[in-house]
């Protein structure tokens, strides 16, 4: 994105930000799109390394913090450099060899190995039966897992992208995350809806979308997204393991980013790991603002962050939410009551979001620790533009750090 | 036969007498072959079963006027439709009702009392699907077809013994997750029956404004074998759902049954069916009661007496007393209980909720 673009886009406001993001597509981000791939080989030698377990270089330090915020990292376990998508792709080979009822259906999960390859080679080894290729149905998608639930399976549904899920959305808001509470606890439905989600990469439209607030808005679904290779390992087998529905996003322009990831397999981690899906984790630590995000903005936000302490000397605190349903805010709030303020980041529109719901909600537990309103820096509040629009919308650096200029000029 | 309807499977004419002999080389003689067993007494079991399932269907329009259920959502005309096809299953079985069946309740054990109280707004369906064969209702019509193609795709899995039917109506023929559920019922051979019962009318509107062609035909175009049946009939719907069970079990895939049949009360209680539908037309499909048909026929062999009949309708109005009884004392459930089984595993914000509502409840007492 070049300065005159930034002149008339989303940070106009904020012309002291507008060369800060130039700064980082050319350091990080040069490649074209998609871009992933380079950007995450070349941020990982950009991180200060300023906190063992939770700095600024997301990929790596985020797979020691998984396992280090145990206590129990360490010997014996299997430490390998993947990409998102390859440690999700080892994870479900981990979830299929731990439990023979898990089943992965879904378009083209089979021969193909999903259009993003997350489940390569997983029909070769498991099957037809247990890696199913689907006809193109959305809502038969899920309505039949629902099904294979009930006798007892545990199926992994693949919606190829997030414009895609709508046709399912009666099947997933009113049967999947109805159903236990409907039967008074008789009925599990241990069914993980996975999605490709989120912008970034230049694709035709109803590829780009962000629809978590609508399934969060649901009761009875948990609701998930990784940012890191480390986090999708872990966090895809949590999500398979759990008896509840889950809906699991998965930030595609992120796909190719790479990190270590501890390949030890869910069964023989810790308890608390193995039951996980709720604790939000502080990715950097900081002291002067606090930014939360999750997803595909996690590493945007960690960017921010560089580049404020770098041309700023502001030291911001950066919290990866993991879980979205539930909520896990106390870091939010507890962080914001050190700092004093808050900004809230993602890609999906602001009207009716997490970010309402976060300023909602600390607001209401943080209120005279707030030095500033909790700010927000979202996608637009128009239908996901055309690709070559989409850096306008998507929240990148210099929308970021124009927030954190405003919140620090109350 | 009906006027102006063909390819229809009938073994007990509307006025009571048996088809086989005139029609041994029709269709009928197939299915024949599959109720050939049935004795005097299951057919007397059968009326018994139409009879209470019909008094229990009164007894709920009656509560509801009485301002005891907020709703009821009456099968009267649909007995044998529900009793053949429900009688049909084994317990190996598994259905998938929609939101009507009631009889097909009972034909899996399900305490009609669990039925009343969703309806009376105690629960949202308070039976064990595993233990009863018998999944929760669906209001979202068409919905459970797609959970009966995954579970059956499952039982494919497992290697089962047991076969699969999904009720549904003629309205939800027009939902879309009915057509994804034959595609992949047949694609996958789902060991499934796909049983709608063709009652004519989805609330106001007739099945013309559903379809061009009948129910049964389009199963076609999926690549499965349909059948339509006398869903009045209740020994010819026992004996063509036996057949499809039968098939689905054998491996051959999915069947589509169109039970022709006939909504004689209302939608629910809260409809008005005066303001839509032809009062002649009901005075037809009142001739062709289901439960009348069966009598007709026992009394002619001599099979039921009046002693006989006093006993079941006796019988059939004790149950029903015995339910009043109990849905008249069935307690609301605990306030507390509305936070209970969000999830197997209680999220955060429930038991929020759930802490603050109980401090909040206390202290106003």
């Amino acid at each position: 994105m070049t300065t005159s673009e930034m002149a008339t886009g989303p940070a106009a406001g904020a012309p002291a930000n507008t060369a800060r993001q130039a700064a980082v597509d050319t350091a990080v981000d040069a490649g074209p799109r998609p871009a992933g791939t380079a950007a995450s080989l070349g941020r990982e030698g950009t991180g200060g390394g300023t906190a063992a377990g939770n700095g600024a270089a997301p990929g790596r330090r985020a797979a020691a913090a998984v396992v280090d915020g145990s206590g129990t990292a360490g010997e014996g376990s299997a430490r390998r450099t993947l990409t998102l998508a390859k440690a999700l792709n080892t994870g479900l080979l981990a979830a299929m060899q731990a439990d023979p009822k898990t089943v992965i259906m879904g378009e083209d999960v089979g021969k193909l190995g999903g259009v993003f390859r997350i489940t390569d080679g997983l029909q070769e080894l498991f099957g037809e039966e247990r890696v199913i290729d689907t006809p193109l149905a959305e809502s038969a998608i899920v309505g039949t897992a629902i099904g294979l639930a009930m006798r007892g399976f545990r199926p992994v549904c693949e919606i190829q992208f997030d414009g895609f899920v709508y046709p399912a959305f009666d099947q997933i808001v009113s049967q999947l995350a109805k159903m236990h509470y409907r039967s008074a606890g008789r009925v599990r439905l241990p069914v993980t809806i996975r999605i490709p989600y989120g912008g970034g990469i230049g694709a035709v439209e109803h590829h780009s979308e962000s629809p978590e607030a609508y399934f969060c808005h649901t009761a009875g679904l948990r609701v998930v997204t990784c940012s890191n290779p480390a986090d999708a390992h872990l966090m895809i087998q949590q999500a398979v393991a759990s008896d509840d529905p889950v809906i699991f996003l998965e930030p595609k322009r992120r796909y190719w980013e790479k990190g270590e990831v501890d390949t030890t397999p869910l069964a023989d981690l810790p308890a608390d790991l193995r039951t996980g899906l709720h604790s939000a984790r502080v990715v950097r630590p900081g002291e002067d603002a606090t930014v939360v995000a999750y997803g595909p903005m996690v590493r945007t936000c960690l960017d921010a962050a560089e580049v404020a302490a770098a041309e700023d000397g502001r030291s911001l605190e950066v919290i990866d939410l993991r879980s979205l349903s539930p909520l896990d805010l106390d870091p939010v709030i507890e962080s914001t009551r050190r700092t004093g303020r808050l900004v809230a980041v993602h890609e999906a529109p602001s009207n009716v979001s997490l970010s309402s719901e976060i300023a909602a909600r600390v607001t209401e537990q943080a209120f005279y620790h707030l030095e500033a309103p909790v700010l927000r820096v979202t996608g637009f509040d128009t239908p996901y533009p055309p690709a070559r629009l989409e850096d306008h919308y998507l929240p990148d650096v210099d929308r970021i750090l124009d927030a954190v200029d405003r919140s620090f000029g109350y | 036969m009906f006027a102006g309807v063909t390819e229809l499977v009938q073994l007990l004419t509307p006025d009571g007498r048996r088809t086989t002999a005139a029609s041994a080389s029709g269709p009928e003689a197939e299915y024949q072959a599959h109720v050939a067993d049935v004795t005097d007494d299951e057919l007397v079991g059968l009326l018994r079963d139409m009879t209470i399932v019909r008094r229990l269907d009164d007894e709920g329009t009656a509560l509801q006027r009485q301002g005891e259920l907020s709703l009821w959502a009456s099968l009267r005309g649909q007995e044998a439709a529900q009793i053949g096809s429900g009688r049909a299953l084994g317990p190996d079985d598994m259905a998938f009702p929609s939101y009507r069946e009631h009889g097909v309740a009972w034909c899996r054990g399900v305490d009609p009392l669990n039925v009343f109280g969703l309806f009376r707004g105690s629960s949202l369906g308070g039976w064990d699907p595993q233990e009863h064969g018998f999944a929760l209702y669906a209001i979202v019509v068409g919905s459970q077809t797609l959970h009966a193609t995954g579970y059956a795709m499952g039982v494919t899995r497992d290697h089962g013994e047991g076969a699969v039917i999904s009720y549904f109506g003629d309205g939800a023929s027009s939902e879309g997750d009915v057509s994804e559920a034959f595609g992949w019922a047949s694609v996958f051979s789902a060991p499934l029956v796909f049983f709608c019962q063709n009652n004519q009318w989805a609330i106001s509107e007739p099945y013309r404004r559903q379809s061009r062609v009948p129910v049964y035909q389009r199963a076609r175009g999926f690549g499965f074998p349909s059948v339509r049946v006398d869903g009045n009939d209740v020994l010819a719907t026992l004996a063509v759902t036996r057949w499809a069970l039968q098939q689905a079990r054998a491996g051959a895939g999915p069947v589509l049954v169109e039970a022709l049949t006939y909504r004689i009360n209302p939608h629910t209680t809260a409809d008005d069916p005066s303001r839509y539908r032809p009062a002649d037309e009901l005075s037809t499909w009142r001739r062709r009661d289901p439960l009348d048909r069966l009598r007709t026929y026992l009394r002619a062999r001599d099979v039921l007496t009046d002693e006989l009949e006093s006993s079941i309708a006796a019988e059939a109005d004790a149950v029903a007393a015995d339910l009043r009884a109990r849905c008249l004392a069935l307690p609301d459930p605990p306030e507390d209980s509305v936070f209970d089984h969000v999830q197997v595993t209680e999220n955060s914000l429930v038991a929020t909720e759930r802490a603050a509502y109980t401090d909040l409840r206390g202290a106003l007492l």
